[in-house]
């Protein structure tokens, strides 16, 4: 019997928008095309391994969503945080899809068919959310597929921090998320995902965020898990003078694949995006990185930069680099680089001239090489956290 | 208990061309041994060779600490040994701070570390930015030369090799540097291999035997008056002396990685 059908998606229940969406979606899914990697924005990746049918959707008992406890004065100055299956604001319907509607592909459709609910932030004009607000999206179960989602919504001159986690179980699994951001006038927005799945985990996600004139986003993500690993980060600048900063570090090893697709986009003048993703591959996995820098026409006098930088750490693994440059304005800056090679050896002897074996030498430079990201996470004690996870990872190669 | 390290009769080729031709010298605890010689004599070779770079074929001799043989060992053995090269183009390491590489290196622990390494700092005039950064990163020559001597301050090894430790600095950057090398060869009793082809270090830093290398050979050695005499007849002078008609090795340029790059 087919899992994933109108009526499946009806039976999750919530908000009458949100069934109502889901509903749309799941009756879309039936004529909806399946990608292959025959296509280029699917090239390097596993896609032509997916199997729908090898998965069923979760019911909404299964889920579990963490949502940070809002202060009370917070919540006086109209913050509202909770999960979006019943979260209690009707401006929720309004900006469900924003961002991800704009950016379709065959996941989202499924997504949007059988999200449940999600993680859901607004701040309204002028309030500045000092505590960064956390969010624990854990999935996982046999053969079970999950969708979590997203939707951080922040008024003009408005500044919030919002954490996600993302960690399925041990178990073959299907993560399907969405991520949307919507930075308005003025409003200041940082972002940290950080994805620990377990080995069976294949994961399909869009994080794509709209920043208005003046704003400034600094999104930072932190990749370490799943079998199949896929994430597209899409920033769109509609805003004069919108800045966009976007940061990733991932670690693959095993037989790890981790797939970024990145789009800067400038729609508006005076914009400014940095991207700058770090990884590092080691025993037989795979990294992809694929990311494209757009100037429209009407982003004159925008600055985009993009740089991607890949450590391979055995001979089995690798890394693909692909940036590319789409330029329709002609008074803009733009620069791009991207580099795929092993450990340097005049780092590792440089450090053994000190006495530190080789082994530790490569732990050392994985995790200095990392550092300019990890340094700029908005909360320094996820970066700690995050430091020694990648050392446990790094600290593999021993022996 | 004094160390000595004793170099016998060290041959090296490098991409085929022999750069080593049958090196000798000894240095003990304590001691400063002068080591000059014009660009491409094969100094800073001498100085990886001994400190294991693989970029090197030994083809003969022996180099040995307190009686360990150092070929065949791999670099950070010989450094755990009590080996320590000072290098004359240091490497950056980014994301890679002098206090993490040093906690790597000596085991020490974090307070002790942390306070030795802020002592050094202040004593060789190292402003708190370069301990933050990564080691070299964005240095300028002369900052990297006080990191490298900062290392050396608290690591402490047993014999110190320093590849010109003098270029890139102005005259009072190499006062202080000289007199913390200085001080620790006679506090830690560090014994020091000071490789340069500049009298200036070695007015600072007094040796007590200087060796002149030319053409992958120490062709001659003698008290700090060797020094003297070579600022007057020039490494042509000398060599005209002594007889020997080849001073430099023609390597092939991209053969030699850690070559002078010339002047």
């Amino acid at each position: 019997m087919p899992a994933f059908t109108p009526d499946a998606a009806r039976a999750l229940g919530g908000h009458d928008w949100l069934l109502a969406r889901r509903v749309a979606a799941a009756e879309q899914l039936a004529s909806v095309s399946w990608p292959s990697s025959a296509e280029e924005i699917w090239r390097y990746s596993r896609v032509d391994e997916f199997d729908l049918e090898r998965y069923q959707p979760r019911e909404v008992n299964q889920r579990s969503l963490d949502v940070p406890v809002l202060d009370a004065g917070l919540a006086s100055k109209g913050v509202v945080v909770g999960d979006l299956i019943d979260v209690d604001d009707s401006e929720a319907a309004d900006w469900l899809g924003t961002c991800s509607d704009a950016s379709p592909d065959a996941f989202t459709v499924l997504h949007d068919a059988f999200v449940v609910g999600g993680a859901y932030v607004r701040v309204p004009a002028g309030v500045v959310v000092e505590t960064p607000l956390f969010f624990e999206h854990r999935s996982g179960g046999d053969g079970l597929a999950s969708f979590p989602h997203t939707l951080v919504v922040v008024g003009e001159g408005a500044e919030v921090t919002v954490v996600d986690r993302f960690a399925a179980d041990g178990d073959p699994h299907l993560c399907d998320a969405v991520i949307e951001l919507i930075v308005g006038d003025g409003a200041r927005v940082r972002y940290v995902s950080v994805q620990e799945h377990g080995p069976k985990t294949w994961q399909m996600g869009l994080q794509r965020a709209h920043v208005s004139r003046d704003a400034s986003l600094r999104s930072s993500a932190v990749a370490l898990g799943g079998d199949y690993a896929r994430m597209r980060t899409e920033s769109l600048i509609t805003g004069s003078a919108g800045e966009s900063d976007l940061l990733a570090v991932y670690f693959g090893d095993g037989d790890q694949v981790l797939d970024f697709r990145t789009l800067q986009d400038h729609a508006a003048p005076h914009s400014r995006s940095d991207l700058l993703f770090k990884g590092a591959v080691e025993d037989h996995a795979r990294s992809v990185y694929s990311g494209l820098v757009r100037l429209r026409a009407e982003a004159q006098h925008s600055n985009a930069f993009q740089t991607n930088r890949n450590l391979v750490l055995t001979e089995g693994a690798g890394a693909e680099s692909i940036p590319n440059l789409e330029i329709e304005a002609n008074d803009v800056r733009c620069s791009h680089a991207s580099a795929v090679g092993p450990i340097d050896d005049d780092q590792r002897y440089y450090l053994e001239t000190r006495g530190i074996p080789p082994e530790d030498a490569e732990q050392l430079i994985v995790l200095g090489f990392f550092d300019d990201v990890l340094n700029r996470l908005p909360v320094p004690t996820l970066a700690a956290a995050l430091r020694r996870t990648v050392e446990r990872k790094v600290g593999k190669l021993r022996g | 208990m004094t160390s000595r390290l004793v170099v016998s009769d060290l041959r090296a080729t490098v991409a085929g061309v022999d750069v080593l031709r049958g090196v000798n010298l000894e240095v003990a605890s304590g001691e400063v041994h002068a080591l000059m010689g014009p660009n491409g004599s094969g100094k800073s070779t001498l100085a990886h060779v001994l400190m294991g770079r693989s970029d090197y074929e030994v083809t003969g001799g022996s180099v040995t600490l307190d009686g360990t043989e150092l070929l065949g060992l791999p670099t950070w053995r010989r450094a755990q040994l009590g080996l320590f090269l000072a290098m004359q183009y240091p490497i950056a390491v980014p994301g890679v701070p002098v206090g993490a590489l040093l906690a790597a290196a000596s085991h020490r622990d974090g307070p002790e570390l942390e306070a030795a390494v802020r002592r050094e700092a202040d004593r060789l005039a190292l402003a708190d930015e370069f301990l933050a950064r990564g080691v070299n990163d964005e240095f300028s020559g002369g900052e990297q030369k006080r990191l490298e001597t900062l290392q050396l301050a608290v690591l402490r090894p047993r014999i110190a090799i320093l590849d010109e430790l003098d270029s890139g600095l102005d005259v009072d950057a190499l006062r202080g540097l000289a007199g913390r090398v200085a001080s620790l060869t006679r506090e830690a009793k560090v014994g020091v291999l000071a490789i340069t082809h500049y009298v200036r270090l070695l007015q600072e830093l007094r040796p007590d035997r200087v060796h002149v290398l030319l053409a992958g050979r120490v062709v001659t050695s003698g008290g700090p008056e060797l020094a003297d005499r070579l600022e007057v007849l020039g490494y042509e002078g000398l060599a005209a002396e002594l007889g020997v008609e080849e001073l430099a090795i023609e390597a092939p340029e991209s053969a030699d990685p850690f070559a002078d790059p010339g002047f």
